[in-house]
């Protein structure tokens, strides 16, 4: 890595919020934050926009729900039409009834693998991608806070010393 | 320390656990040896599931007539097993989809084993209606595409193909949902593996961990997926039993052709699957010793959704009684007149007896907190669940609308085979499970700690 890394490792993620608040309110920049679970209400303090994922999981199922009812009228009404019981097979629309089942499934389908798809995309991982969490014991218990001094314009020494007196048990440079 | 809880409530982890603690619990049985029981028990499901596959080889290779269906019973066991499995399934989606929406904190203990749980019965139920086909290697003719046999396409008006497409929808969005949970905790066992010490651990949880490496927005991320998933496995398990319940009501067999079929066979599946999820996690949390993690609150948390579901199903039984009555078709009120007292009376009061009474002792909040008595009575709620099924399917068939096709249904030693095989599979699956995969979610688990932790409740 060719710019300089700052890494101050917390105990719990409540000391780690409230010096990420101080950090920001310093005018530092804070790259990442990495723990072993999801610390609620970091994202607004690091920046972290709102996801669009859901935005991305309705669209696959209205894809999923019109791929549905393309099938059903290709195959069962333009190509080839069936009596079956009697059902309307000349039109879509009258015989929707019987295929509500297989839509809503394929509505599903298409909205949860489509959305999983996107996550593993968005969040860049993958079999085989090697992790990037600076410190091992982040899927542990520990909490850490990563600021690359490459894009601050506060001093290193001046971070050291915010995290030092918010409560981070160990403060690396890298 | 002080709680974001009302102390009123029970913890959830006891045993004063730091986060630390919470890795170690649940880390310890994938990176420790097998006990002597374990093995024993693999070594019996093994061999039962060995016993299962030969039965399936030989059901392919002479035909479907070596079971002991007839001409009048073209459906018993084989149905019977696969709706069961498919129930006993539905308690999984239900804990980690219904219950995470409902932001109950209790499910974070069992999700993740029930979720297994789920993906293990649903292999077992896809077998049967596969090998019922007669042709497993035409098994593909189910799906929509185009041929040359005839410009055939397949049926969407069927609910026996609607049960392929709820089928496979459920399971693979299970196993998504699942695996999503999985991730993290899987990064959490590869750094805890050292790469010099324990090699092949290493990489392998480092394969399975798709590189997981905790940051915000990959957390941010997972919350939401996990909660859209949620939403969207809710409306699924529904939609799964009630598509399997259209098979039989979508039918005009007098005691299938009902209305009330599609919540019926909602909430019996829910009920048979709370019960297997006792069964295996009161054995589970005493195996890998997580008591403190799945707690007496837990087991009548349980309980409670157990009663509940058992008294749903018990109207229901009682509504279609009445119905069949009100209705005044006469063919109607014989099929269950039939089922009470014909010649498969046991049968129907095995259900009864198991599925509508045992679960009322649950009223009683020292049986509901009573470790050997819940696992008794699940074994129990597990049996008369199978004989809904059975008794559904098998008193309706075998009396025909014709007094001379009226006959019996016996099973053959091959139906025995396979259904034996299938609970040697599930087991298999589950110890395998059980020792490779975190039982629980670590990160879950320590996301709760500060609010249901018996050390904040002080």
């Amino acid at each position: 890595m060719s710019t300089k890394e700052i890494h101050g490792l917390f105990g719990d993620e409540e000391i780690l919020l409230a010096s990420a608040k101080k950090l920001v309110a310093k005018g530092v920049n804070i790259k990442d934050v990495f723990s072993p679970f999801p610390i609620h209400g970091i994202d607004p303090v690091i920046g972290v926009p709102p996801t669009r994922l859901h935005i991305a999981g309705f669209i696959y199922g209205l894809c999923g729900m019109s791929l549905a009812l393309f099938m059903f009228w290709f195959t069962l009404i333009l190509d080839w039409p069936m009596n079956i019981g009697g059902k309307p097979n000349f039109s879509l629309l009258e015989n929707l009834p019987a295929f509500i089942p297989v839509t809503f499934e394929m509505t599903v389908f298409c909205a949860a693998h489509g959305m999983a798809v996107t996550y593993f995309i968005r969040n860049t991982i993958y079999p085989g991608k090697k992790s990037w969490n600076p410190d091992l014991r982040t899927t542990d218990d520990k909490f850490l806070i990563q600021i690359d001094l490459g894009e601050n314009s506060v001093s290193g020494e001046e971070i050291e010393a915010i995290l030092k007196e918010t409560g981070a048990e160990e403060i690396t440079q890298k | 320390m002080s709680s974001h809880e009302a102390w009123i409530r029970e913890p959830l982890v006891l045993g004063d656990k730091s986060y630390h603690d919470i890795s170690n619990d649940i880390a310890r049985p994938i990176e420790g040896k097998a006990n002597k029981q374990w093995w024993i028990v693999f070594t019996i499901s093994l061999i039962a599931m060995l016993w299962g596959v030969g039965c399936i080889l030989y059901t392919i290779g002479v035909g479907i007539g070596t079971w002991g269906l007839n001409k009048t019973v073209g459906w018993a066991w084989d149905i019977t097993n696969f709706v069961w499995w498919v129930g006993i399934g539905h308690a999984g989606t239900l804990i980690s989809a219904v219950l995470l929406l409902f932001r109950q904190k209790w499910r974070m203990a069992i999700n993740r084993s029930a979720e297994a749980m789920t993906i293990f019965a649903v292999v077992c139920a896809a077998l049967f209606p596969g090998i019922h086909m007669g042709r497993i290697w035409m098994a593909y003719w189910v799906l929509p595409l185009p041929n040359q046999f005839g410009s055939l396409w397949v049926n969407f008006n069927s609910p026996l193909l609607w049960d392929v497409f709820a089928i496979s929808t459920y399971f693979s969005v299970s196993l998504v949902f699942w695996y999503i949970g999985l991730i993290p905790d899987f990064a959490t066992i590869r750094d805890r593996a050292a790469k010099a010490v324990k090699p092949i651990s290493h990489a392998v949880y480092s394969i399975m961990s798709f590189g997981w490496s905790g940051n915000a927005r990959a957390w941010h991320r997972f919350e939401e997926i996990s909660l859209v998933l949620a939403g969207l496995a809710t409306p699924l398990v529904l939609s799964v039993h009630t598509i399997v319940s259209m098979d039989f009501a979508t039918s005009v067999i007098p005691g299938w052709h009902t209305t009330i079929f599609p919540p019926y066979f909602v909430a019996g599946a829910i009920f048979s699957g709370f019960a297997m999820v006792q069964t295996l996690m009161l054995v589970m949390r005493k195996v890998v010793s997580l008591e403190e993690y799945i707690t007496i609150n837990h087991i009548e948390l349980m309980n409670k959704v157990i009663m509940l579901t058992g008294s749903i199903v018990g109207v229901a039984y009682i509504t279609e009684l009445f119905m069949s009555w009100y209705s005044g078709v006469e063919y109607e009120q014989y099929a269950f007149l039939n089922r009470a007292s014909g010649p498969y009376w046991w049968a129907y009061w095995a259900m009864m007896s198991c599925n509508v009474i045992s679960p009322q002792v649950f009223w009683s909040k020292k049986l509901r907190r009573n470790i050997t008595f819940t696992f008794i009575l699940s074994i129990i709620v597990n049996i008369g669940m199978w004989f809904e099924r059975f008794v559904i399917i098998v008193t309706s068939l075998h009396r025909d609308y014709l007094p001379s096709s009226w006959i019996m249904f016996y099973p053959s030693w091959v139906d025995i085979g396979i259904f034996v095989g299938t609970l040697g599979i599930f087991f298999t699956l589950f110890l395998l499970y059980a020792r490779t995969f975190p039982v629980l979610p670590i990160a879950e688990v320590k996301s709760i700690l500060k609010s249901t932790g018996s050390q904040y409740k002080k």
